[in-house]
């Protein structure tokens, strides 16, 4: 299979589905539903190609990208039809197939209008999957955008109670920042486009001139500092909403609540991690000076979205809003392990512990996908039984349903970051490396460790234990775990198992591509740090 | 030279060149006199007028498509600008184009009038004459080479339109939009005149070829600004001619008949009202642009320049009101009048880009402003259509009314989604293609102007903003229970009305994807409009 078929199967396949399910009848829910996924199962098992020895094993190219695809699409702009693959995109396409497949499992408890749901479920899993192997930017926006409506209605028409209220929220928190990078994407282009150079929307060049070693028809053009500054604002806040960090993250606990179970699951598993590859993948290659410049405002989010998160997690009394709030705090470790990152008089102090705290900040969010969306799914195994999630009305779920409680049990465990699970891993990383930059911020986020211990325990304890259950619906609660409901938890549980005790798994994919990210955004923050004044900036188009 | 010689001169030039790129508009001229002869000789009994009128509209598109091999296989080696009439019309890309957009514009009309029943078998004969008078003037207005011409191709295009907005008879609402209307359009009008005859008397032609040559002869021979009183006049003038054309875009602060004649007339008088008369209007602004400002000397320039950033400002105010505007209106007709509004903002940023940054740069704006006008057809008129069809159904325009639609109307409902989608500007429908390219056109013009930054910024914050109303019209078609679930169980949309919301909605999202075709199209007839 050549690289375009593939990559590009792997992303319009469930769009293709999409347009299929138009002919069903509206009466065969069950024909339809197998439909959609035996969909996000092929896409899975497509995605778990790239994998074989023939891809992986393939030397990647110059930027060390695998199966790089590139066709044109708009010619009188230079935009162009480019994907490709590398050790940072690889873990988050693979996360986003499994957990759409495990979404889409879950989705049975959706009732109404279940092809209208299943539409624009498949909509988004092709904007979500696109987003990640996109490599050049105005592909990548279009696909982010792609992912904004079918959220909106998926919220809005399937949600709870305040389902209308979440939905244009979360439409416009999105929106902005979408408008943000918007403005950022068009700046580079056309800083980019100068002398002989066409301007261009390639994420490799563009990185190339932001580091300061492009070459070819780009030879010599840098950007200046003050076009990193704003570049890297507009761009780190558009990411930040999508990420969320406090102060930006008050669309999430009301989008997370309202939505339906799977799309929760989807929300916390994957459309968070777009922030945070759009940092990685855009924000830091492009824009390095402007990036080291404001790392601090970097960290003070991230110590500030841990603690906040925490402390708000803990005053809940809804278990969802709970789990949407430990997004939060987590999301958190992710902006701390990536801006990490201390810059001396004489350059950059110990960029080892960068590159821990950026492995970190990867790990985390591959391990963050996998165990909210378990978390969020138990949460909704038992929403389904008893129709309410006040955590003060539960009681000795433990005795009632022992397998599910002992499933639900290890993804909280997971969640809380108990040492042998993957989120662990994410989190002692980017403190480690945390020290490097400053000890006080490190003990402010091993303080919310703390704090996050302290609400998943009292949660465990009020919900999962005590002598009784306490609240409506007590009937509900014979209903046994069914062998899907199970698969799927067990599924989620045994992969942030596995990833606890052996990280390699996902860090031998991601070091490669971290080392040679960190490496080069170093040296692009140093070269433009050492030349005030650049001979060729990018300014003026005409 | 004899008169004979003159005469035959000018019959030779009339028949051979002029009537034969003329064709569409000859055929549209001739459906009309069919039109009023039916009701003459009472062959309108006989032929329902409607299928009169989309015959002879489809055949103006073909012939109109038939000119765009003519005009763009000649790739990217310019091509001749032939005047045509002795210089009153002016044959170039940018009339194929319009003409393409414009006839294709009235073939998808005359198809929603049949799909909504307005006007009646009775009124029909009248309603198309006016129709087709009105598009018949904008396709003057998008090809006027004179001052003259712009002035009667304007009128052409508004009279019509009065009587249009009040053709309800008997409905107090239409009257009184109708009566707005044409006070304002009289008023504008006038101010539009004297602004030409300034620009007549001061340089000595009305020609816009003439006028491009001598204004180097007027501007800037003394030093400073707007020392000699020609050019005191002639900036006058100019910005009389620009209030004129401001008010057929309705444009803040000239906007104020708008919303009450798109809500006083019915919905597909909206719609034609807020697509062919601004994109002629658009045409003809270019048009006038390059003709007073197109000449390479500094202070020509400079005055370009300061105009430019004026409609920047100006482009900026009227996205702002329209949008803030919409925001509180609860009829459909209404909000969407408020959303023209701010759409002609977003158009004019590339117009504005254009007279900024000049050059290359500057033809990207150009460039945006076709493409975005090719998307606007399809998307406004689809809303437009999508609210006719919806009334005609459960007889209200009310968003409350709305609620609950989609499961009654699927087609319709998915349609009004997509326009709203390209309407905010998200791909993958059209709208966003537009959008970016006047937005980056605007961005890079603000490295001679810092205003055009803060237009972008104001263009923006918007587009956000946006998302709020047009979200309120989806989320009660589908987001809502209905309040009276009886009522909704007869509706249902006819196959043609569905087959048209699919017509114009699907174009709307292929130029969202396939973008290169049509924007090299664009791209050509920006440059040959400088070039």
């Amino acid at each position: 299979m050549s690289p375009a078929f593939l990559l590009s199967l792997i992303v319009f396949l469930p769009a293709f589905g999409a347009v299929c399910l138009l002919g069903f009848n509206r009466n065969n829910p069950r024909g339809m539903r197998s439909f959609a996924v035996t969909v996000t199962g092929v896409v899975f098992v497509l995605t778990l190609f790239p994998l074989l020895p023939m891809y992986f094993g393939a030397t990647p190219g110059m930027h060390g990208i695998r199966l790089a695809v590139d066709e044109p699409w708009i010619g009188s702009w230079n935009i162009r039809y480019q994907l490709g693959l590398d050790g940072l995109s690889l873990p988050f396409l693979l996360l986003t197939s499994l957990l759409c497949f495990l979404a889409m499992l879950a989705s049975w408890s959706v009732g109404k209008q279940i092809k209208g749901y299943l539409i624009l479920f498949l909509l988004l899993e092709t904007g979500m999957l696109g987003v990640f192997v996109a490599l050049d930017f105005f592909l990548f926006y279009v696909l982010f955008e792609v992912m904004l409506l079918p959220m909106y209605f998926l919220i809005g028409f399937w949600g709870g109670p305040r389902k209308e209220y979440a939905a244009i929220k979360f439409f416009l928190y999105t929106l902005v920042g979408s408008v943000l990078m918007l403005i950022a994407l068009l700046m580079v282009y056309f800083a980019s486009g100068q002398g002989t150079a066409a301007p261009s929307f390639d994420l490799l060049t563009l990185a190339t001139i932001g580091q300061g070693r492009a070459d070819g028809d780009y030879a010599g053009l840098t950007f200046s500092q003050t076009f990193q500054l704003t570049g890297f604002a507009l761009l780190f806040a558009a990411f930040a909403i999508k990420l969320p960090s406090v102060p930006f993250h008050t669309w999430l606990p009301d989008a997370h609540v309202e939505a339906p179970t799977p799309i929760s699951m989807l929300l916390a598993g994957v459309l968070l991690k777009v922030g945070g590859y759009g940092l990685l993948r855009v924000a830091y290659p492009l824009f390095p000076h402007g990036a080291q410049v404001l790392s601090w405002l970097v960290v003070a989010l991230g110590v500030i979205s841990i603690l906040y998160g925490a402390l708000v997690a803990m005053a809940q009394t809804d278990l969802k809003r709970m789990v949407a709030y430990s997004s939060v705090s987590h999301m958190g470790y992710v902006l701390l392990g990536l801006g990490v990152w201390a810059m001396g008089d004489a350059g950059t102090i110990g960029r080892d512990h960068w590159r821990l705290g950026v492995n970190g900040a990867v790990f985390m969010m591959i391990a963050h996908g996998l165990i909210s969306a378990g978390m969020f799914f138990v949460v909704g195994v038992l929403y389904d039984r008893v129709h309410h999630r006040n955590i003060d009305e539960f009681g000795h779920i433990l005795g009632r349903m022992p397998i599910y409680s002992g499933l639900a049990l290890g993804l909280f465990f997971a969640g809380l970051g108990m040492p042998g699970m993957a989120g662990f891993i994410g989190e002692i990383f980017v403190l480690l490396s945390s020290w490097n930059f400053s000890p006080t911020m490190a003990v402010l986020a091993a303080l919310g460790m703390i704090l996050t211990a302290a609400y998943f325990l009292s949660m465990i304890q009020r919900v999962y234990l005590g002598p009784r259950y306490i609240g409506p619906h007590p009937e509900g609660l014979s209903f046994a775990l069914t062998k899907r409901e199970g698969g799927i938890a067990a599924t989620l549980l045994v992969l942030s198992i596995a990833l606890g005790v052996y990280p390699k798994l996902a860090l031998n994919v991601t070091e490669p591509a971290l080392r040679r990210f960190v490496d080069n955004v170093d040296a692009g923050a140093e070269a433009a740090r050492k030349s005030d004044v650049p001979q060729r900036t990018a300014r003026n188009v005409r | 030279m004899t008169f004979e010689r003159l005469l035959d001169d000018l019959i030779r030039d009339t028949v051979h060149v002029s009537l034969p790129a003329f064709i569409a508009e000859l055929i549209v001229c001739a459906t009309i006199v069919i039109l009023l002869l039916g009701r003459l000789f009472g062959t309108d009994r006989i032929v329902t007028p409607r299928w009169v009128a989309i015959v002879g509209a489809t055949l103006a598109f073909a012939a109109s498509i038939g000119q765009f091999g003519e005009v763009f296989a000649s790739g990217r080696s310019p091509i001749e600008h032939t005047a045509l009439f002795t210089g009153l019309l002016i044959h170039d890309p940018l009339t194929v184009y319009m003409r393409i957009l414009l006839c294709g514009f009235l073939v998808l009309m005359t198809w929603l009038t049949a799909v909504s029943g307005i006007p009646d078998r009775e009124d029909g004969p009248d309603f198309h004459t006016l129709l087709f008078g009105s598009t018949l003037g904008a396709l003057l207005m998008a090809q006027s080479n004179n001052l003259l011409m712009l002035f009667l191709a304007v009128e052409m295009t508004s009279v019509p339109g009065y009587v249009l907005v009040g053709f309800q008879k008997g409905r107090r609402q239409s009257g009184e939009a109708a009566l707005k209307y044409l006070v304002y359009g009289a008023g504008a009008a006038g101010v539009l005149l004297y602004g030409t005859s300034l620009v007549a008397g001061t340089l000595g032609t009305a020609s816009l070829a003439e006028i491009a040559m001598r204004m180097p002869s007027v501007v800037g021979i003394n030093a400073g600004p707007l020392a000699s009183p020609a050019e005191r006049t002639i900036v006058l003038g100019s910005l009389f001619i620009f209030a004129g054309l401001a008010f057929k875009l309705a444009l803040v602060p000239f906007h104020f008949w708008c919303p009450d004649a798109f809500e006083g007339a019915s919905a597909e008088i909206a719609g034609f009202l807020s697509v062919a008369p601004k994109a002629a209007a658009f045409a003809l602004l270019v048009r006038v642009v390059q003709s007073l400002f197109g000449a390479d000397s500094g202070p020509i320039e400079d005055l370009r320049h300061a105009f430019g950033i004026g409609l920047a400002v100006v482009s900026a105010l009227t996205m702002t009101l329209g949008n803030l505007a919409a925001f509180g209106q609860s009829n459909v007709k209404r909000l969407f009048a408020y959303s023209t509004i701010a759409h002609a903002g977003y158009l004019l940023m590339g117009v504005a880009a254009w007279m900024v940054a000049g050059g290359e740069a500057g033809l990207r704006g150009l460039e945006g402003l076709f493409y975005y006008l090719a998307v606007y057809v399809f998307m406004n008129l689809g809303a437009f259509a999508i609210i006719a069809i919806i009334r005609n159904a459960t007889f209200s325009e009310e968003i409350d009314d709305y609620a609950g639609l989609w499961a009654r109307m699927p087609i319709v409902c998915g349609g009004m989604a997509v326009c709203c989608l390209s309407l905010i500007g998200i791909w993958p429908a059209g709208g966003f293609i537009g959008k970016f390219m006047v937005f980056a056109a605007s961005l890079s013009a603000g490295w001679v102007s810092p205003v055009m930054w803060a237009l972008v910024a104001a263009a923006a914050i918007n587009t956000v903003w946006s998302l709020f109303y047009y979200a309120r019209v989806l989320r009660a078609m589908y987001l809502e229970s209905p309040t009276d679930s009886d009522r909704l169980e007869e509706i249902e949309a006819s196959p043609f009305a569905n087959a048209l919301v699919l017509a114009l909605t699907i174009p709307v999202l292929l130029l969202g994807v396939f973008v290169e075709p049509l924007s090299r199209v664009t791209a050509f007839v920006a440059r040959s409009i400088v070039g």
